[in-house]
C-alpha cells in the first residue's frame, strides 16, 4: 500500500521538538560566537598540516572502535537474548556494566595492568622473564580502552531490539529449513541495521568527544586538539574554531548514518501468533560462547574494578580513613536521574518526528539534537556558562542548568533508543486508535507511548549511567559546594591520591550498576524466555476491532 | 479497553511517574541546590549573592566569599575550613581544573559570581590578570611575599612554591650519574629512558622559562636533542612518576612534591626519588600556585582577608605539609627532607615573563613535542 505523501507534521509535535532542538544547539551558536572573534587566527590554526592529521588520527580511532564494538556487542545481545547461553540474566547484566565505568578510570585500569611494566608485567616477570609488554600506548591501546568501554551502547541497543522483534520472523526461517546460522545473517542481522547503526553512532561520537582515555593512552585525536588550547592557552576563540570542525565532522557521520540507514521499514505488519522466542541451543560451543563473556567481562569489567580495589586496600592499609559518600551518591543519582527523566521526555518529540514524518524539518531537528554529543563536555560546558549567566541568570549554577547540561551531551541517547522501538511499531495502530476517535496525543499517551515502552526504559537507562560519571560539565555548572561521586573522584585522582579515590569510584560502580540491573529488571522482558514472549506479545492488539486492515507494501 | 490494559497501563504509569518524580527534583535541586549540600556557608544561592553588593560591599567582612579553585579539595579544603574557623568568615568553593575554570570567569565577564581565583599554576593567574580580571592587592599582602612569586603588578600572589626536579629510578640510575643542568639529558646514553609530560602546564612553564633565560632557539635545540632520545610522553606528572617507580622509564621531568604523596601512599618502598638541579637554569624553576581576587568581588575585604590568612605561618605549614610544597613566607621550614627553597639554584626569573606560552605551544608543537 502506498502511503503518498508524508503528512505536514502537526504543531503538536513541532513545538516540543523545536524547543529541544533549540536547547541543544546552543552550544553550536556560542562556538560560531567565539570563533567569528578569533579572526584570521583561527584560519591559521585550521589550516595547519598537524590539523588534518589529528582529524584523520580522530576518524581512524572512531571507525575503528565502531566496528571493533559492533563486533562485541552483536554476539553479546544474540547470546543473552537467543541462545541458551549459561547465567544467561548475570551475562546481561555484567556485559552491561562497563557502561558505567568512566574512561578516565578505566584507562588509569588498563595502563595499570597492561602497560609496559603494568600488574600483568610483574606477574610474568617470574615466571617467565618477561621484562616488558610491547607497547600499550598510542592507537592501540585507545582502540582497545575506547573499545572495552563503549560496546555496550551497541549492546543495548541490539538486546532491545532483539527482544522486541518480532520471533514469528526468525521462526519461519527455521520452519523453512534453514539453520541457525543462516537464520541469523539473513533474517536476523539485517533487521538489526537500524539498532546496530544506531549503537555504533553513539559510539563513534563517544570516540570523537572522548578525552580521558586518548590522553591517558596518549593518542592525539580533535578532542585533546580541544583541550590542550584550552588548557595551554586559555583561548577560548581557538578552541571554538577547532570544535566548530567537530561538528563538521559529527554532521557527515549523521548524513552517512541516516543514508546507510536507507528507508526501509521495520515495523512488524501482522499480528502474529502469540509464541516464545526459539532459543537457540548452543551445544558445544556453549564453551566458546562462555569463554567469549568472560573474556569481555574481565576486561572491560573485573580488571578496573580489581584495579580500584587494589587502591583501596593499599591505602587503608597506609591508615587512609574510609570516607563515606552519602551525600555525592544522593547528589549522583538525583541529578542523573533527573536528566535521564528530562531526555526521555524531550527524546519522544524528537523521535516521533523523525520516525513518522520523514520531512526535512524533521530530519534538520533530528540532526540538530545530536551536535551536542560529539562536542567535549567542557565546551558544551562553556557554552551554558555563557549563555546562563547572561540569559538564565536565576538558573545559574543551579542543578537545573547541569540537567540542562546533561541533556544537551547525552539526549542522542536517549532518541537513538526511542527511535529504534518507534520503527518497530506500526503506524496502522496509531492510525487505527486515530479511527476510533482518539485524538493525537491521546494515541501518544494510549498506543504510541506503551508501545515504546522499552526503548524509554534504555534510554532512560543511557542517560542515567551516562549522566553518572560526567565530570567537565559538572564541575562547571554544578552549584557551588555540589559533590557528585565523579567529582568526588576526580578531585582525589587528579592530586594522586588514590585511595581516596577508590571508595566514591567503587560506589559509583555499584550504584550505577545497580540501577542497570532495576532497568533491565523492569524492562518488559528480559531473557525470560518462556514468559518474554507471552508478557510482551501484547496481546490487547490482537483486538479485532484495532487489527489493521490488511498487510501493507 | 478490556485486554492487557492493566498491565500496560501500569508501565506507562511507572514511567510517568519516573518522569514526573525526576523533572520535580530537577526543579527542586534548582531551587536549593546550593542548600541541598547541606555544608554552613551553602545556604545563600549564588545567584542571590549578586543582588546585594551594597550591604555587603560596606561591612565586606561577612562573606561567603566565593571561591574558584583549580587546587582540588584534597588540598587545600582543610585549610579553608580552618580560615572559617579562625575568622568566621564562610567560604563557598567550586572546585575544578584551573584552566577550565579560568575560561569559565573569563566567560562569565562581569557578572562572576567568584570572588577569589585560586589557581594552580601562575600562567593562569597572569592570564586573568592580563585580561583585566583581578583587582590590585593591598601592599601589606603582596610584601609577605618575595617579589619574583607575585605579580609584578600586584594582582596575584603565590602562596606555595612547586620545583621542578628529576625524578629517578632508584634500582636503575644512580644520582651520581644525574647531570647537573638539563642539558645534560640531551646525551645519547639517556635514549629510551626518559619521561616528560609535554602537555602539563609546569612543563610548559619550564620551556617558556628556558625561552626567556636562553633564547627560542636554544629552547628548540634542546627540545630536539630530548625528541632524539625518544622521551616517553604521559598524560601528567602522576603518571609519569608511576612509570620511573615501574621502571618503564628510568628518569622524568616532573614537579617536586608529587613524590611525597606517593611516598605516604606506598611507603619508603617506591621506587622513585628526586634529583634538584645545581646548574641555575630552568631546570631549577620554581613556580607557584596562588590566588587573586577579581575587580568584581562582592566581598573584597573579606577575599582579601582570605589571601591574608593563606600567607600566615599556619595556613603556610597545614599547606606544606598536606602536599610538600615549599612555604613562600620566611619562618616556615619546608616539610620532609626538602633542600630549603633558597639553597635551590634557581633561576633569576620573573614568574610573569612566564606569560608568552603561545609561543611556548607553538615552539613545542613544531619540533612535534604536543
Amino acid at each position: 500500500m502506498s502511503r503518498g505523501a508524508t503528512p505536514r507534521p502537526p504543531f503538536w509535535l513541532v513545538a516540543p521538538a523545536t524547543l529541544v532542538a533549540g536547547a541543544t544547539v546552543l552550544p553550536l551558536v556560542y562556538l560560531v560566537l567565539r570563533t567569528l572573534e578569533a579572526g584570521p587566527a583561527a584560519w591559521h590554526l585550521l589550516l595547519r598540516p598537524r590539523t588534518a592529521t589529528v582529524v584523520v588520527n580522530s576518524l581512524l580511532l572512531a571507525a575503528a572502535v565502531t566496528v571493533a564494538a559492533v563486533a562485541i556487542g552483536v554476539p553479546l545481545a544474540w547470546l543473552t537474548t537467543r541462545s541458551d547461553l549459561p547465567f544467561r540474566r548475570v551475562w546481561a547484566v555484567l556485559t552491561l556494566m562497563p557502561l558505567v565505568i568512566p574512561s578516565y578510570v578505566g584507562s588509569f585500569a588498563i595502563v595499570s595492568a597492561f602497560g609496559p611494566r603494568g600488574i600483568l608485567q610483574k606477574w610474568l616477570e617470574p615466571l617467565f622473564g618477561v621484562e616488558r609488554l610491547p607497547e600499550i600506548y598510542g592507537f592501540f591501546g585507545a582502540w582497545l580502552t575506547l573499545t572495552l568501554f563503549t560496546y555496550p551502547y551497541v549492546l543495548l541497543s541490539v538486546r532491545g531490539m532483539l527482544l522486541r522483534m518480532d520471533p514469528d520472523l526468525e521462526a519461519a526461517a527455521r520452519s523453512l529449513g534453514w539453520g541457525p546460522v543462516a537464520t541469523f545473517f539473513r533474517v536476523t542481522l539485517p533487521l538489526l541495521r537500524p539498532a546496530i547503526l544506531a549503537g555504533g553512532l553513539l559510539v563513534a561520537m563517544y570516540v570523537l568527544s572522548d578525552f580521558g582515555a586518548v590522553t591517558m593512552l596518549q593518542y592525539e585525536t580533535f578532542t585533546r586538539a580541544i583541550y590542550v588550547q584550552y588548557q595551554a592557552s586559555l583561548d577560548r576563540a581557538l578552541a571554538a574554531s577547532l570544535s566548530l570542525v567537530l561538528v563538521a565532522i559529527t554532521t557527515l557521520l549523521l548524513v552517512g548514518e541516516s543514508y546507510l540507514r536507507g528507508r526501509a521499514r521495520y515495523a512488524r505488519v501482522g499480528t502474529g501468533v502469540g509464541r516464545p522466542v526459539t532459543v537457540v541451543r548452543l551445544g558445544r560451543w556453549r564453551w566458546a560462547a562462555l569463554a567469549f563473556c568472560g573474556l569481555v567481562v574481565c576486561l572491560a569489567l573485573v580488571v578496573p574494578v580489581a584495579v580500584v580495589v587494589h587502591w583501596l586496600v593499599r591505602g587503608l592499609a597506609a591508615g587512609e580513613p574510609l570516607q563515606l559518600v552519602w551525600r555525592p551518591l544522593l547528589n549522583s543519582v538525583t541529578v542523573s536521574a533527573a536528566a535521564a527523566g528530562v531526555s526521555v521526555a524531550a527524546a519522544l518529540p524528537i523521535a516521533l518526528l523523525s520516525v513518522r514524518y520523514q520531512g526535512r524539518l524533521a530530519r534538520f531537528l533530528e540532526k540538530a539534537v545530536y551536535l551536542g554529543h560529539a562536542l567535549p563536555g567542557i565546551v558544551v560546558a562553556l557554552s551554558l556558562v555563557f549563555f546562563g549567566i547572561r540569559y538564565a541568570t536565576p538558573l545559574y549554577q543551579t542543578t537545573a542548568l547541569l540537567v540542562l547540561a546533561y541533556v544537551v551531551l547525552f539526549l542522542p541517547q536517549a532518541v537513538g533508543a526511542v527511535q529504534a522501538s518507534l520503527r518497530q511499531v506500526n503506524p496502522h495502530l496509531e492510525e487505527a486508535a486515530r479511527t476510533l476517535g482518539r485524538r493525537p496525543l491521546e494515541v501518544v499517551r494510549e498506543v504510541t507511548g506503551p508501545l515504546v515502552l522499552p526503548g524509554l526504559f534504555a534510554g532512560f537507562a543511557l542517560v542515567f549511567l551516562t549522566a553518572m560519571k560526567e565530570l567537565p560539565a559538572t564541575l562547571l555548572l554544578s552549584p557551588i559546594g555540589f559533590k557528585t561521586l565523579a567529582t568526588q573522584v576526580w578531585s582525589a585522582t587528579a592530586e594522586a591520591f588514590f585511595a581516596r579515590a577508590a571508595a566514591p569510584m567503587l560506589v559509583l560502580i555499584l550504584a550505577s550498576g545497580l540501577s542497570l540491573a532495576l532497568v533491565l529488571e523492569r524492562e518488559p522482558s528480559l531473557g525470560r524466555t518462556g514468559r518474554s514472549a507471552a508478557t510482551w506479545r501484547r496481546p490487547e492488539w490482537t483486538e479485532p476491532e484495532l487489527t489493521p486492515p490488511g498487510p501493507t507494501g | 479497553m478490556t485486554l492487557g490494559a492493566s498491565l500496560r497501563r501500569r508501565a506507562a504509569g511507572m514511567l510517568l511517574a519516573t518522569l514526573v518524580a525526576s523533572l520535580a527534583l530537577a526543579g527542586c535541586g534548582g531551587r536549593t541546590g546550593p542548600g541541598a549540600s547541606g555544608e554552613p556557608g551553602a545556604q545563600q544561592a549564588p545567584a542571590q549573592t549578586g543582588e546585594n553588593p551594597a550591604s555587603e560591599g560596606q561591612q565586606g567582612l561577612t562573606g561567603p566569599i566565593v571561591i574558584y579553585s583549580g587546587r582540588s579539595e584534597e588540598l587545600i579544603g582543610p585549610v579553608l575550613k580552618r580560615f572559617t574557623e579562625t575568622t568566621g568568615i564562610d567560604v563557598q568553593v567550586k572546585y575544578g581544573d584551573t584552566a577550565a575554570l579560568a575560561a569559565t570567569i573569563l566567560e562569565e565577564g562581569d557578572r562572576s559570581p567568584a570572588d577569589v581565583f585560586f589557581a594552580q599554576d601562575a600562567g593562569a593567574l597572569g592570564a586573568l590578570a592580563k585580561a583585566g580580571r583581578f583587582t590590585r592587592l593591598p601592599d601589606h599582602i603582596l610584601n609577605k611575599v618575595a617579589p619574583r612569586f607575585r605579580s609584578p603588578e600586584g594582582y596575584w600572589v603565590g602562596t606555595s612554591g612547586r620545583a621542578r626536579v628529576v625524578a629517578y629510578n632508584v634500582d636503575r640510575v644512580d644520582p651520581a650519574e644525574l647531570p647537573e643542568t638539563i642539558w645534560g639529558f640531551t646525551d645519547p646514553k639517556w635514549k629510551g629512558r626518559i619521561g616528560w609530560v609535554p602537555t602539563n602546564a609546569s612543563f610548559q612553564a619550564f620551556v617558556t622559562a628556558l625561552r626567556v633565560l636562553e633564547s627560542e632557539d636554544k629552547a628548540r635545540e634542546w627540545l630536539q636533542g630530548i625528541l632524539k632520545n625518544e622521551p616517553r610522553a604521559y598524560e601528567n606528572n602522576t603518571a609519569a612518576l608511576q612509570a620511573v617507580a615501574d621502571g618503564e622509564v628510568d628518569v622524568a621531568f616532573i614537579n617536586h612534591y608529587y613524590l611525597y604523596r606517593f611516598l605516604k601512599e606506598h611507603g619508603e618502598g617506591f621506587k622513585a626519588r628526586i634529583h634538584f638541579m645545581t646548574g641555575g637554569d630552568a631546570g631549577a624553576l620554581v613556580n607557584v600556585a596562588g590566588v587573586g581576587v577579581l575587580k568584581t568581588a562582592k566581598h573584597q575585604e573579606a577575599a582579601f582577608k582570605l589571601v591574608e590568612w593563606l600567607l600566615s605561618e599556619e595556613a603556610q605549614r597545614m599547606v606544606v605539609q598536606e602536599n610538600g610544597e615549599y612555604p613562600l613566607i620566611p619562618g616556615v621550614e619546608p616539610p620532609f627532607d626538602l633542600p630549603p627553597l633558597d639553597q635551590l639554584k634557581t633561576p633569576d626569573l620573573d614568574l610573569s615573563d612566564l606569560d608568552s606560552l603561545e609561543e611556548t605551544l607553538n615552539l613545542l608543537r613544531e619540533v612535534g613535542a604536543l
